[in-house]
């Protein structure tokens, strides 16, 4: 009975009282805010920051978008990184539970069955533009990786058939082919050039479309396995 | 600098942010704090153009919007099945019950 009303306390969001640790989290909070207020304050104004540096540099990058630029080029180095914060939610994920399987067998409504349909090509459309957009204007492997990953949880709740006998092992495989891709050329680059993530002349532009391509298949599926919630059925017994 | 209707757009935009923010942390019920967390990340994402980041204003539509909503939805039927039989129902009625004990606590104080 005990555990039963913690378990109910914990999922019910409710704080009424004030205890010590939410008085500590408060001044915490607090600092926080007093801490961002002076440095707002003692910012000069227009700051120049960095974007002159980027702009001068922007014909080296491969690409016109200045954020890709930095992302991909001048601090690839953080989205590798990124990349296999990713990688290791899913490796956590996996590791605690087995996907819940619905034991309803319903059959899809037409309905559903025609917004996955409708859907599914449009959002894979979608991605693709605008991780090829990515190169000049916003957008890039995470946007649509996002969006792959939408498409994905879109097949996911409509709980097809065929989405379960995918093996395990394609999805390992899809799952570390960018995190791969990406520390491939990473050292690609550092044999050729001597430096981690330092693409030759000329191939900047090329290189950082592969590496947004693969991975934004790699985050798609992260994401959209991170909604299954554990590792596949028939993914290696406990 | 110089006022404009966008102005008043980005103080409503601020305001609404900010009561959302609140009445999503403040919320007894996980399902309505989640549903205002989604909008929460929507109205983020128009705030993000407004602050001329279309790329976080992107992300922030697909990640925390798109696919954080499913993802809270997908971990609140998890805790339901876990607790079988209890369902969203069973907790409205002991929120009230529990409402019903505050106001007579407030009474005996």
């Amino acid at each position: 009975m005990s555990t039963e009303k913690k378990i109910k306390g914990q999922t019910r969001n409710r704080h009424r009282r004030f205890d010590a640790y939410q008085l500590l989290f408060l001044c915490l909070v607090f600092c926080l805010i007093a801490l961002l207020g002076t440095i707002l304050c003692t910012i000069p104004e227009n700051f120049p920051g960095l974007a002159d540096t980027v702009a001068s540099l922007q014909e080296q990058s491969g690409v016109e978008s200045p954020v890709t630029a930095v992302l991909l080029n001048f601090r690839g180095y953080d989205t590798l990184l990124e990349v296999m914060v990713l990688l290791l939610a899913v490796i956590g994920v996996w590791s605690l539970t087995k996907a819940p399987v619905s034991n309803l067998k319903t059959d899809i409504s037409p309905v559903q069955m025609g917004v996955v349909r409708l859907l599914t090509p449009v959002l894979c459309l979608v991605a693709a533009y605008l991780v090829w957009q990515g190169s000049h204007l916003a957008g890039g492997a995470f946007q649509g990786g996002a969006i792959l990953g939408a498409a994905g949880v879109l097949l996911l709740v409509s709980e097809l058939d065929w989405l379960r006998a995918v093996p395990a092992f394609v999805l390992r495989i899809g799952l570390i082919l960018g995190p791969l891709v990406f520390v491939g050329i990473a050292l690609c680059c550092l044999f050729f050039t001597g430096e981690l993530l330092a693409y030759p002349k000329g191939t900047a532009g090329w290189l950082i479309l592969l590496i947004e391509t693969v991975c934004a298949l790699s985050i798609g599926l992260t994401l959209a396995l991170l909604f299954g919630g554990g590792r596949p059925e028939d993914d290696v017994p406990d | 600098m110089t006022y404009s209707i966008l102005t008043l757009f980005d103080i409503i935009l601020v305001l609404t942010l900010l009561w959302l923010g609140w009445r999503l942390l403040g919320s007894e019920d996980i399902f309505k704090a989640v549903i205002l967390f989604i909008s929460f990340g929507l109205l983020m994402a128009l705030a993000w153009v407004r602050m001329r980041a279309p790329d976080v204003a992107l992300a922030e539509a697909a990640l925390g919007a798109g696919l954080t909503g499913p993802l809270f939805l997908a971990a609140l039927r998890r805790m339901n099945r876990t607790r079988k039989g209890e369902r969203r129902l069973d907790i409205d009625e002991h929120r009230e019950e529990d409402q019903g004990t505050d106001s007579k606590q407030t009474q005996a104080v």
